[in-house]
């Protein structure tokens, strides 16, 4: 299969949505193009079975390689591993929910839609991209248009919370390009010059001194994506500032962004580096987790209450890759997609009851269980898959990420795994509060009672992202199975490090 | 003497612009703007596409003045530059009533940067600098009823005369030492002396003066504040552009002995040039005045690369400035359209500006984001070259400071997209610009370029494979 169409059918969309007129032709470009891009995802995933399950175990699947700037060695290089697949499956979910749930956008809807497609195309590239070059490209082609999504159609210090998210990204994407430079210098490709290429930088063997220098650069810059504490600030103003879908985008797919550089680029690139500074990574992810955990218990704002709680949720997959064990990167990989899943269908569910009853403050809600069955159900569900009951994703990816934790048997990871495990009990507390005061209870305002339930585009966006949640709760293996070689060969990379050392 | 003609050719066209236009003027006949301008643009047209044929190298005057397929890019560039501005200034234009002296004024000191890139000689390059800089002042001061604007012209007059000293004094220091002032001939008598060294600091400086790097940037503001709009667009990327072109060329062969002395001046002012532009441009309220600061912050950037010392060095130079060319007289251009039409300068006065011009608005965004190198426009792989040809020397404190620059500089130019797009206007906005068909075309050559000087490799792979090797 030809990847190159996952960059070109979001940008085909994206010029068909500026050519259209009215919001009616431009949500249905929107829709259609956000549907074909899932069926293309579907489509990548059988496919990339049929070659695996003929046999094909190279690390890369579908690549294609073009040179592109000959005199920096930099090429058009792409190709996909199960990790990649994971990360585009979301993508596609994400971006086809977000814009549903954007069907009735009031005001500026051709831009609206023209940079969440745009969004898409970024992220696509990201995640198939071997070449450094080309992954910081997309890296930061999908920092701007957040910022005018958040800026123009977001509510509350909207403008104050898009700088403050553009800046620091633009930090992060600032120290991930310094690390690379610096790694680029410290290469030799065939013909004594310098390679950005993914496959062939870790076949080298990157000086030790190097790799204590930049892996702190790319680890940290790829980090603020993914809300490494303390660069964490960012989220909780960008995520209750921006519109639902641009919402849904940022917590779903953006931050994965971060998380995928961090095992695709710091460690699978700096092996070496990567034990070294395990502990501070697992220090650091620890503390995210229980600080974001305690945090979102004193929120009031749902929004806030799904942002800090997104920071604790990514600790995990912090902590999972700074374990260095298969299991623990497969299950960062698998709490990503659940993750993204999750947090998407759960500000979906927030945008949704903020839209009928204009507050998204819990002590103001209460009750509407009873008037809006299918809202309520859906929220409670996200509710529930973010606190980790058995049989919906969020269950089956944290699992995933203890059990390999603690098969790092040093004491100290043994402390942060059973730290980390404690937090689910506080996770349990403020879902459980949120969303009781939400949907159960006397209805605290009368208005209330005329509010409508879901319409069909919103049905049809918080069933699609339950199916994907119901579908890695109930049946783990397959997306495990996905994962796992990529894990392996990164794990591989770590171990061959220690054994040469 | 055929010769001649081929290899000054470029020189010779817009020499021969500058005639037919002074014909026109001592002519019997009194011509409209309107038509005026046509020619003019039509001529500067074709000089621009004259540029790319019989493309030869070689030299006359006795190394005077040499050419080869670098400088003929490199005129090539501001041929394409000069063209974009006069396009865009034309509603402006269309109101004055001295066309002609503008256009003769401009083309001369186009002429003299000309020679100035090709010169083989520290006396010509003085002589093409001059020229390339008394006219400039001149023009300056071609809004003829602002005060502001005969300020500019005086403050540019002084300064520039002020450089040219330092630099003259450089030039005999080195005639003093080495015994000669022909380009090839220098290298070998070079051997660092302090007389020599002192020399290269009085040289560094009359080219800082030019390209408007701290501590030597003081005018700049001022003078992009008071001139006419196309008059500061011309000064940021033209006259800057080609003095850069010399500067590195000069480093690059001719200093090339001293590369370890001048390393270290170069190291210090680019840190000092990126830090003060940017800090400076975050509180101005002028547009003007604001892309005056970015145009100081890029011009520390550009420093980066030539720090590089390498062909890539050289390549990411040249390669910076063509994108330059087109983001910044993007958004030079659209401050020209809404200044003319409406009189307003201000970035206050934006505020809504979207609601009403969503065209205009959409090319300024692009134009700024390509300043602030974020992709896919060209300016992310201009910076990002500049930044791998400075590191390739092993130095990565400076490429930490430029990345903290491009965060500083995302901040104000992210202010304006702000300010365009979010805000409304409390007073009455910029009311829907009948804008002319020839700044829009401008406008749209500068977006084309934004968008396919990145992503289409070949430009660079060009510029590179005829950049001198260090």
């Amino acid at each position: 299969m030809n990847l190159t169409l996952l960059l070109v059918l979001p940008l085909l969309t994206a010029i068909a949505i500026v050519c259209c007129k009215g919001l009616k032709q431009v949500r249905m470009v929107s829709f259609i193009g956000a549907g074909l891009q899932l069926l293309l995802a579907f489509f990548l995933l059988i496919v990339y079975w049929q070659e695996r399950g003929s046999g094909n175990s190279t690390a890369m699947l579908f690549q294609s390689d073009y040179t592109w700037y000959p005199s920096f060695n930099i090429h058009y290089h792409i190709g996909v591993d199960g990790i990649s697949v994971a990360m585009i499956l979301l993508t596609a979910f994400v971006v086809l929910a977000g814009v549903l749930v954007s069907w009735d956008t009031d005001s500026m809807q051709k831009e609206f839609f023209f940079l969440l497609i745009f969004l898409s195309a970024g992220a696509y590239g990201f995640f198939i991209s071997l070449d450094l070059f080309m992954l910081f490209f997309f890296l930061e082609l999908a920092v701007i248009p957040k910022f005018l999504l958040i800026g123009i159609w977001g509510s509350g210090k909207k403008e104050y919370s898009a700088m403050k998210l553009a800046l620091m990204l633009m930090g992060g994407s600032a120290l991930v390009f310094t690390g690379l430079v610096g790694l680029y210098f410290n290469t030799t490709a065939t013909g004594g010059t310098h390679s950005f290429d993914l496959l062939q930088v870790s076949q080298m063997n990157i000086p030790l001194q190097a790799q204590l220098l930049f892996f702190p650069f790319v680890f940290i810059g790829f980090g603020i994506f993914t809300a490494l504490f303390p660069f964490h600030t960012w989220v909780p103003d960008g995520h209750s500032s921006a519109p639902t879908a641009a919402s849904m985008f940022l917590a779903g797919i953006s931050m994965k962004l971060g998380g995928y550089g961090c095992l695709r680029v710091a460690t699978y690139l700096m092996p070496d580096a990567a034990q070294v500074y395990s502990p501070i990574i697992v220090l650091l992810a620890t503390i995210a987790i229980i600080y974001g955990a305690f945090a979102t218990m004193m929120q009031k704002d749902l929004k806030y209450i799904n942002a800090y709680s997104s920071v604790s949720h990514c600790g995990f997959v912090l902590l999972g890759i700074g374990m260095l064990t298969k299991t623990s990167v497969t299950g960062a990989v698998m709490q990503m997609v659940s993750h993204g899943l999750m947090t998407a269908l759960f500000f979906a569910a927030i945008g949704m009851l903020y839209n009928r009853t204009h507050t998204r403050m819990v002590d103001k809600l209460g009750g509407l269980l009873k008037i809006m069955p299918f809202i309520s159900t859906v929220f409670v569900l996200a509710g529930l898959c973010s606190l980790g009951l058995p049989g919906l994703s969020g269950f089956v990816a944290e699992m995933t990420v203890f059990m390999g934790s603690w098969q790092n048997p040093s004491t100290l990871y043994r402390l942060a795994t059973i730290l980390s495990c404690a937090s689910i009990v506080v996770t349990a507390v403020y879902i459980l509060r949120a969303v009781g005061q939400t949907v159960m209870g006397p209805v605290t305002d009368s208005h209330y009672n005329n509010l409508s339930d879901a319409k069909w585009n919103e049905r049809l966006a918080a069933i699609l992202l339950l199916i994907g949640i119901v579908a890695i709760g109930v049946a783990p293996f397959w997306l495990n199975k996905l994962v796992t070689p990529g894990a392996e060969i990164i794990i591989q990379q770590v171990s061959k490090a220690v054994t040469i050392k | 003497m055929n010769d001649f003609f081929l290899l000054a050719r470029q020189e010779l066209a817009l020499t021969l612009i500058v005639f037919i236009l002074l014909f026109i003027k001592v002519g019997a006949k009194e011509w409209p703007n309107g038509s005026l301008l046509n020619l003019v643009n039509f001529l500067l047209l074709l000089n621009f596409l004259s540029g790319f044929f019989f493309g030869h190298d070689g030299m006359l005057f006795n190394e005077m003045f040499h050419t080869g397929k670098l400088i003929v890019a490199e005129k090539n560039i501001l041929n394409l530059g000069t063209l974009i501005i006069s396009l865009q200034g034309y509603d402006w234009l269309k109101q004055h009533k001295h066309v002609v002296e503008f256009y003769v004024l401009l083309l001369s000191t186009l002429l003299g940067m000309f020679f100035m890139i090709s010169s083989g000689n520290l006396l010509m390059f003085y002589l093409g600098l001059e020229l390339a800089s008394i006219p400039l002042a001149a023009i300056a001061n071609f809004d003829l009823h602002k005060r502001q604007s005969s300020e500019a012209a005086m403050k540019f007059i002084i300064s520039s005369a002020f450089s040219s000293g330092l630099l003259l004094f450089g030039i005999s220091m080195v005639y003093g030492t080495a015994g000669t002032l022909v380009f090839s001939e220098l290298p070998p008598y070079l051997d660092g002396s302090p007389l020599q060294l002192f020399a290269l600091v009085l040289l560094v400086a009359g080219f800082a003066f030019k390209i408007s790097i701290v501590p030597f940037h003081l005018w700049t503001a001022d003078v992009y504040e008071g001139s006419p709009v196309i008059v500061s667009a011309y000064l940021s990327v033209i006259s800057k552009g080609a003095a850069v072109f010399v500067f590195v060329a000069v480093l690059y062969t001719v200093l090339k002995p001293l590369a370890h002395a001048w390393y270290t001046i170069i190291f210090l002012l680019s840190v000092l040039t990126m830090f003060a532009g940017n800090l400076f441009a975050l509180r101005q309220t002028n547009f003007k005045r604001l892309l005056a600061f970015s145009s100081i912050a890029q011009a520390g950037f550009i420093l980066v690369g030539i720090s590089g010392s390498s062909q890539a060095g050289m390549a990411s130079v040249v390669y910076f400035i063509l994108v330059y060319v087109f983001s910044n007289l993007g958004a030079f251009g659209v401050v020209a359209v809404v200044s003319a039409l409406t009189g307003k300068e201000n970035i206050e006065d934006y505020k809504g500006f979207y609601k009403t011009n969503p065209f205009l608005s959409w090319i300024m965004a692009i134009s700024l984001f390509s300043l602030a190198g974020i992709p896919p426009a060209a300016g992310f792989f201009g910076k990002f070259f500049l930044l791998i040809a400075g590191a390739a020397k092993g130095n990565y404190g400076l490429i930490i400071i430029a990345a903290l620059n491009m965060i500083i500089s995302l901040y104000y130019y992210l202010k304006i997209v702000k300010i365009m797009f979010i805000d409304r206007s409390e007073l009455e906005p910029i009311p829907k610009l009948p804008v002319h068909i020839y700044p829009k075309l401008a406008l749209l050559v500068c977006m084309a370029g934004i968008i396919a000087l990145g992503l289409i490799s070949q430009v660079y792979e060009y510029i590179y494979s005829i950049s001198l090797s260090f």
